[in-house]
């Protein structure tokens, strides 16, 4: 798509600033926060729909004992994008697309801290998945496990783990550059009065994950570049033979992938600290709490890494320390759920669909977690790793927290974002089926890997008396399928509905809900003073003496006085004229497209190299030369 | 509703665990004190987390009812922020239980991590693409894919990957017996046995132990032991190529008796076949074809020379010993094995054995010749 159009634009060096702020030509060129969030959010979900077809292949082939419906070959591809993909391609920047869009809004800002970076980012991001599945017809797909242990994924025969090195490099300068943006973006873009304690959980949960990010990734990197460096130029980094260790593969890759996984269950925690107080009709309880548990979560969360590698060889005392650390980091956990359901408590809960996917979100990680603590207890897991309970615990967390919890942050902002309702009946009828489809599919793994399955088999025999808990799960997975289809039918049939939204549709407590739905390309016409953490709330209600919460009335003293020494902004009347916005460019879209070539050129030649190279430099140029604005 | 629902799947994950038909390699069915003790954690812990479970999810449907939207009501609710005891209490509370549970968690490790003393049976294990050999150097015995114990003792196993190192340049060279100590690099400038290439395996057999991975370059250790005689199943659990689905093994326990029978059985040389048996013809393509990669103890060529073979592959001498190849996924029987030689790229993926293009005729010589390793 934009990798085939964009060149034919380019006249000789120089490329006409694009004006269009609306359009199909403006998607190319956007850098507003909130049209990059809806390219992450599609983008991502579109990577949902092949990542959980890879799943249904998965289940297809493990329905029954004994199936050679896939091989061994095909099965490795299979379940190794599935894992890729799912991580890297859908739960990543799903949370990418909630932060873009929301950030800003929920703390009183106009954009990002730079928002040319923010394009560069997703298109980066885009390429890399493209990148990364482009391997299906040009040599092979990633099949050494989304772990990539070495020096399996080293001796491979076939391009795929070149590809996925590769890729998620790529993925990874895209993380990197947002993850520094959105940091920025928190730390110095508040609205007068929007004090680090008066921010959102969802903010704070941002701002760990950005934490993380910024500090796990640069690990990962190492790895890559070690494992690429032995796949394409005679390095020996995990090859024991010369001298190379393939245990340090695993610790790179652990080092990251346990602070990832984090990353991907925080932005869950931040949408679900938002959506129960809004449909308890109570302030988050002990918001405090919450906030350091989730700063404490990414602190313990680098210190756990090595619960991955208890059967490893690495010794007791190694064993004994990781193994501590990694109860200790439920402790910040379980002070999350039971402040979650502090704030349920002596509310007045309305059970809409994102509520129902916020208190199923609670339910089914409450399951993870337990079985996650069981994986503390070393000598337990030394049976339970590499099996099917480790599966069932996993997506627990990742599907059972993440999805369930961006699911629920679909159905809560998409009014916001769209201007349009989903159809809560049919929200409900959604939430219900995947909910019953999860269970189906991840319960009976439980009992899959205590009997003793292990991961990543294509095939298992009928005598291990693994076949009817294999079908139970194949069934629900596909429920799940059903229960995503009606979700996209739905969500594409609210377009059909006139765009006549309200402000404030679930009398919500956050700022994002005082500018229209959807948001004007400026967010606010008038930046909002903050006076208390929950400032919509309490701009709308008021507590007597009696401690009794009585709305205000409209437009009345319920909108806190103006003190002229908060100084609003005087310049953000009439509709936004006169807002200073960053102009659309094409210059983050071509910087990003020169990564996939340059990866291409490392397998297929030098000329791709050069042309990959002449490609960013020209965007990076072009970038530093045109205004940001004009 | 949920809650319900989830109680209910719970339950039945339960009760399904505890009455799994055949359940043949399940970490829920301990046979030795090596499998016994993470199982005792692992119950323990089980139910620890049963009654948290419960608990909280018993909260969360008591308050997802009680406290769910009326249509009579008006009042909004009062505007808790917190309660600082609660807090204080719900930090304190899992700490203290996950403190209870590290006491014996730390312990366990320490045990299992212990080298068994006294009267132990040494064997070593080597991970392959995709089978493992096991080598019993007291008793100079090297078989495949069958683990013989005896019962009672306990079995210290000292697990190696085998294989080439990725730089080698022609894996398909022949290499001495694996070393029995894992070194990293190989022994007198040598390459390491074995055909495929050494990555990491994982040796797991759940009624006996916990899992050990098998990383190149890295001497790791297990150690097993048996109650009760009997066959406990096995299977590679880390993730090693093309066709690691295809690399079970199994632990066979015998009385002390029987295992010594079986260690007598399996030190004796290979008969010689008759003279004038399609097996005097299988034998000759053997010594032609297959001993860069196979062993078998007393192989002598026409002239009656002794023939040395090499281990890279699995060693055959007693062959049909054995009830199972193809890293034990397969009965090793006449058919399989003719199908096995016809093409074995068809019966195992990416095998490391090539298919040598040989004619039904010889095919039944081979068949022939390989029925007489008994």
């Amino acid at each position: 798509m934009a990798t085939v159009s964009v060149p034919a634009e380019r006249p000789k060096g120089v490329l006409r600033r694009p004006s269009a702020t609306s359009g199909f030509w403006a998607w190319f060129t956007t850098v507003d926060h909130k049209k990059i969030g809806i390219l992450y959010g599609i983008t991502a979900f579109a990577f949902f729909l092949i990542g959980g077809t890879e799943a249904l292949l998965i289940r297809v082939q493990l329905a029954r004992p004994d199936q050679e419906i896939l091989n061994p070959a095909v099965y490795n591809e299979i379940f190794t994008m599935h894992g890729v993909t799912m991580v890297f391609l859908v739960v990543m920047p799903l949370s990418a697309a909630f932060f873009n869009y929301l950030l800003p809004l929920m703390i009183g800002a106009r954009d990002v801290a730079f928002p040319r970076l923010n394009a560069f980012s997703y298109w980066a991001f885009l390429f890399a998945g493209i990148f990364i599945y482009s391997s299906w017809f040009l040599g092979g797909a990633p099949n050494g496990g989304w772990f990539g242990y070495a020096p399996n994924s080293v001796v491979d025969p076939t391009r795929g783990m070149t590809f996925y090195a590769i890729g998620l490099l790529i993925a990874g300068i895209a993380s990197t550059v947002s993850a520094f943006n959105l940091a920025v973006t928190i730390i110095n873009m508040r609205a007068p009065g929007m004090t680090l304690f008066r921010m959102p959980v969802f903010v704070w949960m941002g701002l760990v994950v950005q934490m993380l990010l910024a500090f796990s990734l640069p690990v990962i990197t190492i790895g890559l570049v070690e494992l690429l460096f032995d796949r394409l130029y005679g390095t020996h980094f995990f090859d024991p033979a010369t001298g190379g260790n393939p245990v340090l593969w695993q610790h790179l890759f652990w080092l990251f992938g346990h602070p990832e996984v984090y990353i991907l269950i925080l932005p869950a925690m931040g949408i679900v600290s938002e959506i129960l107080p809004v449909f308890s009709r109570k302030p988050l309880f002990g918001y405090q709490f919450v906030v350091f548990s989730g700063i404490a979560i990414g602190f313990i969360g680098f210190g756990v890494w090595a619960h991955h590698m208890f059967a490893v060889g690495l010794g007791p005392v190694a064993n004994t320390a990781f193994g501590v650390s990694t109860m200790i980091i439920a402790i910040p956990t379980g002070v999350k759920i039971f402040n979650w359901m502090g704030t349920m408590w002596n509310g007045d809960l309305r059970f809409t669909t994102p509520m129902l996917f916020a208190v199923g979100f609670i339910a089914m990680f409450v399951i993870g977690g337990l079985s996650g603590v069981t994986h503390a207890i070393v000598p337990s897991d030394y049976q339970q790793t590499d099996t099917y309970y480790i599966v069932a615990h996993f997506h627990y967390v990742l599907f059972g927290g993440a999805i369930l919890g961006l699911f629920g942050g679909m159905y809560y902002w998409w009014p916001k974002v769209f201007g349009r309702m989903l159809s809560e009946t049919v929200g409900k009828v959604v939430f219900w089926l995947m909910l019953i489809g999860f269970n189906l599919t991840f319960g009976p793994m439980h009992v899959l890997g205590l009997q003793g399955m292990p991961r990543r088999i294509q095939s298992y025999p009928d005598s291990l008396g693994l076949s009817f808990w294999n079908l139970v799960s194949t069934i629900g997975a596909f429920t799940i399928a059903v229960s995503v289809l009606i979700f996209l039918v739905s969500a594409i049939a609210s377009f059909r509905r006139p765009k006549e939204m309200v402000a404030d549709p679930w009398d919500a407590r956050t700022i994002e809900w005082l500018t229209s739905s959807p948001p004007p390309e400026h967010n606010f016409d008038e930046i909002p003073v903050v006076h208390s953490l929950d400032e919509l709330w309490h701009r709308k209600y008021a507590e007597t003496e009696g401690g009794r919460v009585v709305p205000v009335a409209a437009g009345g003293s319920g909108e806190p006085a103006h003190d002229p020494a908060d100084g609003h902004e005087a310049d953000g009347h009439g509709g936004g004229h006169g807002i200073h916005l960053p102009g659309p460019s094409y210059f983050p879209l071509i910087a990003a497209l020169g990564l996939p070539v340059l990866g291409y050129g490392l397998m297929f030649g030098i000329g791709y190299v050069i042309a990959g190279l002449v490609i960013t430099l020209a965007g990076v140029f072009g970038w530093i030369l045109e205004p940001s604005a004009e | 509703m949920r809650s319900k629902t989830l109680l209910g799947l719970s339950a039945l994950a339960v009760v399904a665990a505890a009455c799994a038909p055949n359940a043949s390699q399940s970490a829920l069915e301990p046979a030795g004190p090596y499998a016994q003790e993470p199982h005792n954690l692992f119950v323990f812990v089980f139910w620890v987390a049963a009654a948290i479970f419960v608990l909280v999810e018993g909260m969360l449907l008591v308050f997802a009812i009680r406290y769910r939207h009326r249509k009579d009501r008006t009042r909004i609710p009062a505007q808790v922020h917190g309660n600082t005891r609660l807090e204080v209490a719900w930090t304190i509370l899992p700490t203290l239980i996950l403190a209870g549970v590290a006491v014996p968690t730390v312990a366990t490790i320490w045990d299992l991590a212990a080298e068994p003393e006294g009267d132990v049976l040494e064997v070593n294990v080597l991970g392959h693409q995709w089978w493992w050999e096991f080598d019993y150097p007291e008793q100079g015995i090297v078989t495949a894919n069958e683990l013989h114990i005896p019962t009672g003792r306990p079995v210290f196993l000292t697990l190696c990957a085998a294989g080439f190192g990725y730089g080698e340049e022609d894996p398909s060279a022949p290499g001495p017996p694996a070393p029995s100590d894992c070194q990293p690099g190989p022994p007198e400038g040598l390459p390491p046995a074995g055909i495929g290439a050494s990555v990491v395996h994982s040796f797991w057999v759940p009624e006996l132990a916990g899992t050990q991975d098998v990383v190149p370059g890295q001497t790791n250790h297990l150690t097993i032991q048996a109650d009760e005689p009997g066959v406990y199943e096995g299977q590679c659990k880390e993730f090693c190529g093309l066709s690691h689905a295809y690399m079970k093994h199994v632990v066979v326990a015998h009385t002390p008796e029987d295992f010594d029978r079986w260690v007598a059985d399996q030190q004796a040389d290979a008969a010689v076949p008759e003279p004038g048996t399609d097996a005097v013809a299988g034998a000759a393509i053997f010594v032609n074809q297959c001993t860069q990669c196979h062993a078998i103890e007393g192989l002598q060529d026409e002239n009656g020379e002794p023939v040395a073979g090499n281990n890279g592959g699995p060693n055959l001498t007693h062959l049909m010993s054995r009830e199972c190849f193809r890293g034990c996924t397969l009965p090793l029987n006449d058919g399989n094995l003719r199908a096995w030689l016809e093409d074995p790229r068809e019966i195992e993926a990416g095998s490391f054995m090539p298919d040598y293009g040989l004619s039904p005729e010889e095919l039944d010589q081979m068949v022939a010749f390989l029925n007489t390793l008994e």
